[in-house]
């Protein structure tokens, strides 16, 4: 819109007439304004969920362009394509058209292997935000809702990834699902009731991939993109979190507005994100299925391995000992609990986990204000003794593989993980609780006694004593008076401006050298701003 | 700083006076937006560095587009057909340019913007109310009136037949849709996992039903494929379909392994099945589900020199020698074993049958399992 339309108040310009159109109608410009001039923060940690949210953009798209050539049949036939190691081999429809998009479909194979990565992607980048936001403590009051529509999201799309995983019918996803299928029968009174119902019979039958595919295409993406919107909504009728800083305080937020700096820098990130799942899908084979044949339960590869969100699962199968309740005639197999009972259990603790955390410290206050892992060691102790349990039975479920890698006993692989899933997570805990201690410990000292600066003096007295620098006023005996406001402490005098030189030299190949009317505006420009600067420096006290 | 800036209060002939920064500003300003810093990067216009700055940008979206143009040749003229292993291999290349050359154009579209961004939009720190606080009591007080009023006025607190007979229709309405769904697709299990193929089948095997073995191709086996040490896999051979729509070979309950033993191997059978094995009295051949019972993986892995089979998935171990019962991992049953026996074919070859079905059932345990 031109100034002069804006004082008439009539629009002229052909963007100012189609905003006239939608607000007529729609009232729109109080809305929008406010929308548009939305804070952000901006945090690098911030950024996983950015990244499950575009990967989740690009499975929709790679997923859709999928489903026009995949036929989700169980029906038998025999391969007569153009890979040439499959000629004549008898197989379900489901497979034979994976095959056709591998290997028929112009770039059918790209869109494949990115829709796979962005899947593997899509899990780990929500992993990984649970993970930033449990150790700085974004699941606080009045965020707890947030924190279980997220685990939500995180079991759908393990769910979900299953379930497009078992499509291809290929043998090793035809392996997983048995074992799936195990799994359900495991179940104490209902298992074989459960494995009948989804497999409309007994495994394999012929329907589940059509089941499968409905699932993995409509029900659980539907769910998904809804709790996608209520995650985001919430996220923008609550406000982002953020680090204290000088200037920040619990009832504001700053950060960039949302037109234009952080639209540019997000829509960026999201091209960011699809280049790195475009390059995995072209230059990283995943999941090759004409390598592994088609399903056949007599079949199996050795080093077969799930996808690597379900790996944690496999690794707790593998673990867990040989224990089988037979009572009155009736079993519970072995396999209920390291994959019913054990993932149900890590669910509760992380569903309620807001909650009791809330409960043993008695905060009951909303906080806006995220924390740092260590200021809150027992919470970042917790998770970590989590984080370690989790890698243990992660590792575990490629214990074949690392046995093979470094020519370990696979019984022996086997043991250690056994006995490091209960002594490992205690151990993570009290280091973790000492580091925290520590660098809590380390903080107040640099605030009260000041930076090391690496200049060592000698008394009079001979003593020899190292200079330090204090950040702030200090009182009578020379100690820092700054509290602890739950930021970083400045420990290098680098990070306190020192040895660094204010202005880098501009240019590539040489130094870009402005004309000297350019370059004497730019100085007194300078000269100018370095007076205010005080000025501004004070609005920025800490605010604690 | 100040975070309770009072909305900007101007007549609506200054704010046509203002520029539009300070309109921007004034809109934030009522939104509870403050702008506490805003500078432009390169105030100084014409400099070299903005120049610079901007043909950097430029140039990412250059780079981008080419490479979009880059796949668009790609797509259309590379080979991207199969060929044996023998032949030009140039198919190899086509989905590493597709999608290398998808995340260039992705890349620097990406980066072009970022920068864009840090280089030339004005730098800015912004300062946002939260207004996160609950709602006023006022608020929450007539809203709750509202509701209780309406409740009222439906009456329910005083009409319990109406609110009893509509918690049993509620009641209908959440459950019914949902039986009706799911029970289109139960299915009872009865007795479908005890029994497999090898079930006696006089109907298709007569005069006594004997199934024969087969490999997966449907030729029969007989005792002489097998060296000793070795193993075979194979199957019932049923070739009508099943009611789970699979044949002998490709019934998820049939894999079976022959093991047969070395020299002076003698396996310690379980109570009863002793004779499970062929010949009867000293058996060379046992024959075992291949389906763990852990959860129903194949176990298909056959170590010679320790005579343990292997089940790739969870690391079951079997000690075929004590009958294949586990010895390691998380397995808990043995495998069961089938009663082999043999029958002289046509051709005077003597082939292996199963004398009857496993006796106990195969595959992972389920509740119903005594």
């Amino acid at each position: 819109m031109t100034a002069n339309a804006r004082r008439t108040g009539a629009p002229r310009t052909p963007a100012g007439k189609v905003a006239k159109f939608f607000d007529d109608r729609l009232n729109l410009a109080g809305p929008m304004r406010k929308q548009l001039n939305k804070v952000f923060p901006d945090h690098w940690s911030f950024m996983m969920g950015e990244i499950a949210l575009y990967s989740f953009i690009i499975l929709l798209l790679t997923g859709t362009y999928l489903t026009f050539f995949f036929d989700p049949s169980m029906a038998d036939t025999v391969y007569h394509g153009r890979y040439v190691p499959m000629q004549n081999v008898e197989m379900s429809k489901a497979y034979e058209s994976t095959l056709n998009i591998t290997f028929d479909v112009r770039g059918g194979l790209v869109i494949r292997q990115i829709h796979h990565w962005a899947a593997l992607m899509f899990v780990g980048a929500m992993l990984i935000h649970m993970f930033r936001v449990f150790f700085t403590g974004a699941f606080r009051k009045p965020r707890e809702l947030n924190w279980l529509i997220g685990l939500t999201l995180i079991v759908l799309g393990i769910v979900e990834g299953f379930a497009g995983y078992t499509l291809p019918d290929d043998l090793l996803s035809g392996t997983g699902l048995r074992i799936a299928d195990a799994i359900m029968l495991s179940i104490p009174v209902l298992g074989t009731w459960v494995s009948f119902l989804v497999f409309g019979g007994t495994f394999p039958g012929d329907l589940i991939i059509g089941r499968f595919y409905i699932v993995h295409v409509l029900v659980i993406p539907a769910i998904l993109a809804a709790l996608i919107g209520a995650h985001l909504a919430l996220i923008v009728r609550q406000k982002h979190t953020e680090f204290p800083a000088p200037g920040r305080s619990e009832h504001t937020v700053s950060g960039e507005r949302v037109f234009p700096i952080y639209a540019a820098k997000a829509g960026g990130f999201f091209f960011i994100v699809s280049a790195i799942t475009c390059a995995l899908g072209g230059l990283f084979q995943i999941n090759p299925v004409w390598l592994f044949g088609p399903y056949n339960p007599a079949q199996v590869s050795s080093g077969s391995q799930p996808d690597w969100y379900m790996m944690f699962l496999d690794g707790s199968t593998r673990l867990f000992p040989s224990w089988e309740v037979r009572l009155w005639g009736h079993t519970l197999a072995p396999l209920f609990w390291p994959t019913v009972v054990l993932p149900g259990i890590l669910l509760t603790l992380a569903v309620g986990y807001p909650f009791l955390e809330a409960k043993m410290t008695k905060d009951r206050l909303p906080h806006n204000m995220l924390q740092r892992p260590r200021d809150v060691p027992v919470r970042t102790s917790l998770g970590v003794m989590a984080l370690t349990f989790y890698l243990v039975l992660f590792l575990s479920g490629g214990n074949d593989i690392i046995a093979k890698a470094f020519d370990i006993s696979l019984n022996a692989m086997t043991w250690g993980g056994r006995i490091l899933l209960l002594v490992a997570p205690p151990i993570l805990y009290i280091i973790t609780y000492r580091i925290c201690l520590s660098l809590q410990r380390h903080d107040r000292e640099v605030l009260e006694h000041g930076v090391e600066t690496g200049i060592v003096k000698v008394l009079p007295t001979g003593e020899f004593i190292e200079v330090h620098q204090p950040l702030g006023p200090v009182d009578e005996h020379g100690h820092g008076q700054l509290a602890y406001a739950g930021t970083p402490v400045p420990k290098r005098m680098s990070q306190l401006g020192v040895g660094v030189p204010l202005r880098h030299i501009r240019g590539f190949f040489y130094p870009v050298k402005e004309k000297p009317e350019i370059q004497a505006a730019i100085d007194e420009l300078e000269a100018a701003e370095a007076d205010g600067q005080p000025a501004r420096d004070e609005q920025h006290q800490l605010t604690d | 700083m100040s975070s309770t800036h009072s909305p900007i209060e101007v007549t609506s002939d200054e704010l046509r006076a203002m520029s539009p920064e300070e309109q921007m500003l004034a809109g934030a300003e009522a939104d509870g937006v403050h702008v506490v810093h805003r500078r432009n990067r390169f105030p100084i216009p014409g400099t070299k560095a903005e120049k610079r700055a901007e043909r950097g940008v430029a140039m990412c979206f250059l780079i981008s587009a080419l490479a979009g143009v880059g796949f668009v040749v790609a797509f259309v003229a590379m080979p991207f057909h199969w060929h044996l292993p023998g032949t030009p291999q140039t198919f190899r290349f086509y989905t590493p340019a597709l999608g290398g050359l998808l995340a260039v154009m992705m890349l620097f579209m990406g980066v072009g913007l970022v920068l864009w961004a840090k280089w030339l939009m004005p730098e800015e720190e912004v300062v946002q109310d939260r207004h996160d606080e609950p709602s006023t009591e006022e608020d929450r007080l007539l809203t709750q009136a509202t509701l209780m009023v309406g409740i009222d006025d439906t009456g329910l607190p005083r009409r319990s037949l109406i609110l009893r007979t509509l918690g049993l229709a509620g009641g209908a309405i959440a459950t019914v849709p949902l039986i009706a769904m799911v029970g289109g697709m139960i299915k009872k299990p009865g007795k479908q996992l005890e029994h497999t193929l090898f079930t006696p089948n006089p109907k298709l095997f007569p005069p006594a039903g004997l199934v024969p073995l087969v490999y997966s191709d449907w030729r029969r086996v007989s005792p002489d494929d097998i060296l000793p040490g070795g193993i075979a896999t194979v199957f019932p051979g049923i070739r009508e379909v099943g009611a789970d729509g699979k044949t002998g070979v490709t019934s998820a309950s049939s894999p079976t392994l022959i093991i047969r033993l070395r020299p002076g191997q003698k396996v310690e059978a379980r109570k009863g099945q002793a004779s499970y094995g062929w010949p009867a009295n000293a058996p060379e051949y046992v024959a075992f589900s291949k389906i763990c019972t852990h959860a129903g993986c194949p176990a298909s892995l056959y170590e010679q020199q320790t005579t343990r089979l292997l089940c790739p998935c969870h690391q079951s171990q079997f000690e075929v020698l004590k009958d294949a019962k586990p010895v390691f991992g998380p397995a808990t049953r043995s495998l069961p074993k089938l009663p082999l026996g043999v029958e002289v074919g046509s051709d005077g070859r003597q082939y292996f049958v199963a004398r009857s079905d496993y006796t106990e059932p195969i595959g992972p345990a389920y509740w119903e399992r005594s």
